[in-house]
C-alpha cells in the first residue's frame, strides 16, 4: 500500500432505491493530483462526498463497501466524523465563505480544534501566503469574506482548507465559478499544494485536468470506467467511452 | 393589440384601486383615532394612574402591565419557539411524524385566541394553581406566540443555504457547533423580526388575558409575577364598552388606543429596521 493515501473498496452508494456508484475500486497516490472526469450526474461530487463522509447528513443515503485514509476505517464505528473531516479537507464547487471577516474564516476552525492562541495569527498569515491571497488582504483582514471577489473567496476557501494542515484535500469543480486569471491562479496553487497534500480534484475542463493531474479517474453512469496516468487517458485511452468522452463526442 | 391595452389598463386600474381603497381604509381609521386621541394625550397620562373612577388622570399601570406581560411572554415563547424550530430545521429527518408536527404547529396558529385564554384558564390559573396572575396571563400569550415563533424561525433557518452548513462541517466542527457559530448569526435578522412581529400581535391582545389575570383596575403596580395587572386593550375595552360614564371617557379611549397603536408600529419599525439593516449589508 505505500504511496497510496486514499482508496475506496466495493463501493455502493444509494440514494433511496436509486444506485447512484457502482463498486467503485480506487487508489489515490499520496501528493499527487487525481482528476476526477465525466459527464454531469455521473456521480463524481458523490464519490467524492463520500470520503469526507457528507452524505452523513442525508438521510436517504446508503454506503456499502469500505473506504480507507492510510489504513484508518472512514466509516469504522468508533472513528471521529470530525476528525476525519479535519484530516480530509474539501473545498466547494461555489466558494462558500463563512459569513464572518476573512480572518475569522480562518481562525474559526483553529479556535474550534484547539490551536494555541498565540501560533494563530502565524498560521493564518502562512496559509494565506500558501493560497496567493496575503498580498490582497493583508490589510483588510476585519472585512467581511462575502465582500471579496469570487475568486478572491474561492482562495480563501482553499487558505481555510490547508490552515488546518489535512492529508487530503478534496475539491469539487473549484474554478468553475471562475474567471480564467483566477482559474489560472488556483491551478499553479493546486501543483503547489500537491507537495504537502494528497488532491483529488473534480473538473469539467479537460484542458485542466491535463494541466495540472498526474492520474486521471474517467467515470460513466456511477461506473468507474478508465483509471490511469494523464497521459494515457488523454493521449491513448484503452476504453473505447472514454475515448469518446475526451474527444468531445458526448457530454 | 388594442384588446390587450384594455386588458393591461383595465387591470392596472383594478390593481390599484384595490390597494387605494385599503389604503384609505387604514388611513380614515389612523385619522379618526388619533384626531380624537391626541387631545386627551400629554405626559400627564402616560405617567399617571387613572383617578376618579377612571373618568381621570392616565394609563401607567395598562402601559406598564402590557410590558411586563409581554415581557414574560417573550421570556417563555422565544427560547422555546426558536429552540423547537432548530430541533424540526435541523435535526429531524424528515418524514411523517415531523410533518404531522409541523401541521399541527400551523393549525395551532389559526386557533382562535379566546380558546388559548380557556385553556389558559384551565392550566395556569387552575390545574397548575398560578392564580389570575400576570404569570399565567403572560404564559397563556406566550402559548399563543409559540407556533408563530415557530414557523417564521424555521422560515428563516430554511432561507440559510445548505452550503454554508457544509462549508463548516468540512472544517471538522460539530453540527451544534455549526449551528450555534454559523446558521444562528445568519439566520438572527429574520428570527428577530418574526419574533418582534409576534410579540406585537400578543400584545394587542384581550381574549387570553381576560380570564388568566387582567383586572380593570389595580392600585399600586407590584413587581410580583402572581399579582393581578392592567393591560392596555383591555383598558381600551373596559372604557369603550364597560365604563358606566360612558360618554364621558370615550376621549381617554381614544387617547389609550392612540397609545396602544403606537407602541405597535414602534415594535414593528424595528422589526422593519431589523430586516432593512440586514438586506443592507448582504
Ligand atoms: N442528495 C441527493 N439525493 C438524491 N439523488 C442525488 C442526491 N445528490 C445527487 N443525486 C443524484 O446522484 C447522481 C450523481 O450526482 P453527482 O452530483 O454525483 O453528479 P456529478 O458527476 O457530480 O455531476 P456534475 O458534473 O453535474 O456535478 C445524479 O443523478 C443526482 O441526481
Ligand atoms: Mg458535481
Amino acid at each position: 500500500m505505500d504511496g497510496i493515501k486514499l482508496r475506496a473498496e466495493n463501493l455502493n452508494l444509494y440514494f433511496g432505491q436509486k444506485q447512484i456508484l457502482k463498486n467503485i475500486n480506487i487508489e489515490f497516490p499520496k501528493n499527487q493530483v487525481t482528476s476526477l472526469i465525466g459527464p454531469s450526474g455521473c456521480g463524481k461530487s458523490t464519490l467524492l462526498r463520500s470520503f469526507n463522509r457528507m452524505h452523513d447528513l442525508s438521510p436517504d443515503a446508503r454506503i456499502e463497501g469500505k473506504l480507507f485514509l492510510d489504513e484508518l476505517d472512514l466509516y469504522g464505528r468508533k472513528n471521529s466524523v470530525t476528525d476525519i473531516r479535519k484530516r480530509i479537507g474539501m473545498v466547494f464547487q461555489k466558494p462558500n465563505p463563512l459569513p464572518k471577516s476573512i480572518y475569522e474564516n480562518l481562525s474559526y476552525a483553529l479556535n474550534i480544534h484547539n490551536y494555541p492562541k498565540q501560533d494563530i495569527p502565524n498560521l493564518i498569515e502562512a496559509a494565506l501566503r500558501e493560497s496567493f491571497l496575503w498580498d490582497e488582504v493583508k490589510d483588510e483582514m476585519k472585512k467581511p469574506a462575502v465582500k471579496l471577489s469570487g475568486g478572491q473567496q474561492q482562495r480563501l476557501c482553499i487558505a481555510r482548507t490547508v490552515v488546518l494542515r489535512p492529508e487530503v484535500i478534496l475539491m469539487d469543480e473549484p474554478c468553475s465559478a471562475l474567471d480564467p486569471i483566477s482559474t489560472k491562479k488556483i491551478e499553479e496553487l493546486i501543483l503547489k499544494l500537491k507537495e504537502d497534500f494528497t488532491i483529488v480534484i473534480v473538473t469539467h475542463n479537460m484542458q485542466q485536468a491535463q494541466r495540472i493531474s498526474n492520474k486521471v479517474a474517467f467515470m460513466y453512469l456511477g461506473e468507474l470506467i478508465e483509471y490511469d496516468t494523464s497521459d494515457t487517458i488523454f493521449k491513448h485511452p484503452n476504453n473505447e467511452l472514454t475515448q469518446r468522452y475526451i474527444g468531445g463526442y458526448f457530454g | 393589440m388594442e384588446k390587450k391595452r384594455i386588458i393591461g389598463l383595465f387591470s392596472g386600474l383594478v390593481l390599484g384601486g384595490s390597494t387605494l381603497i385599503v389604503v384609505l381604509f387604514l388611513g380614515i381609521i389612523l385619522w379618526d383615532i388619533f384626531s380624537k386621541g391626541f387631545p386627551s394625550l400629554s405626559w400627564n397620562f402616560v405617567s399617571s394612574f387613572p383617578t376618579n373612577g377612571m373618568t381621570q388622570g392616565g394609563i401607567l399601570p395598562a402601559i406598564i402591565g402590557t410590558v411586563l406581560l409581554t415581557f414574560i411572554t417573550t421570556l417563555f415563547s422565544v427560547p422555546f419557539g426558536v429552540a423547537c424550530a432548530i430541533y424540526l430545521n435541523e435535526y429531524a429527518r424528515p418524514n411523517t411524524l415531523t410533518n404531522v408536527i409541523r401541521a399541527s404547529i400551523r393549525n395551532l396558529a389559526g386557533v382562535p385566541s379566546i380558546i388559548y385564554g380557556l385553556f389558559g384558564l384551565a392550566l395556569f390559573v387552575q390545574a397548575l394553581n398560578f392564580g389570575t396572575s400576570i404569570l399565567s396571563a403572560g404564559l397563556t400569550l406566550g402559548l399563543l406566540s409559540l407556533p408563530y415563533i415557530i414557523t417564521t424561525t424555521e422560515e428563516a433557518l430554511k432561507r440559510i443555504p445548505n452550503s454554508l452548513r457544509e462549508a463548516a462541517l468540512a472544517l471538522g466542527v460539530t453540527q451544534f457547533e455549526t449551528i450555534k457559530d454559523v446558521v444562528l448569526p445568519k439566520a438572527l435578522p429574520g428570527i428577530l423580526t418574526g419574533v418582534i412581529l409576534t410579540l406585537s400581535r400578543a400584545a394587542g391582545e384581550t381574549a387570553p388575558i381576560l380570564f388568566t389575570g387582567v383586572a380593570f383596575f389595580i392600585n399600586g403596580i407590584s413587581a410580583s409575577p402572581n399579582q393581578e395587572f392592567m393591560a392596555l386593550p383591555y383598558h381600551l375595552y373596559m372604557l369603550s364598552t364597560q365604563h358606566n360614564e360612558i360618554e364621558q371617557v370615550r376621549p381617554l379611549a381614544y387617547a389609550t388606543a392612540s397609545v396602544l397603536i403606537l407602541l405597535v408600529f414602534l415594535l414593528n419599525i424595528i422589526a422593519f429596521y431589523v430586516r432593512f439593516k440586514n438586506r443592507t449589508q448582504d
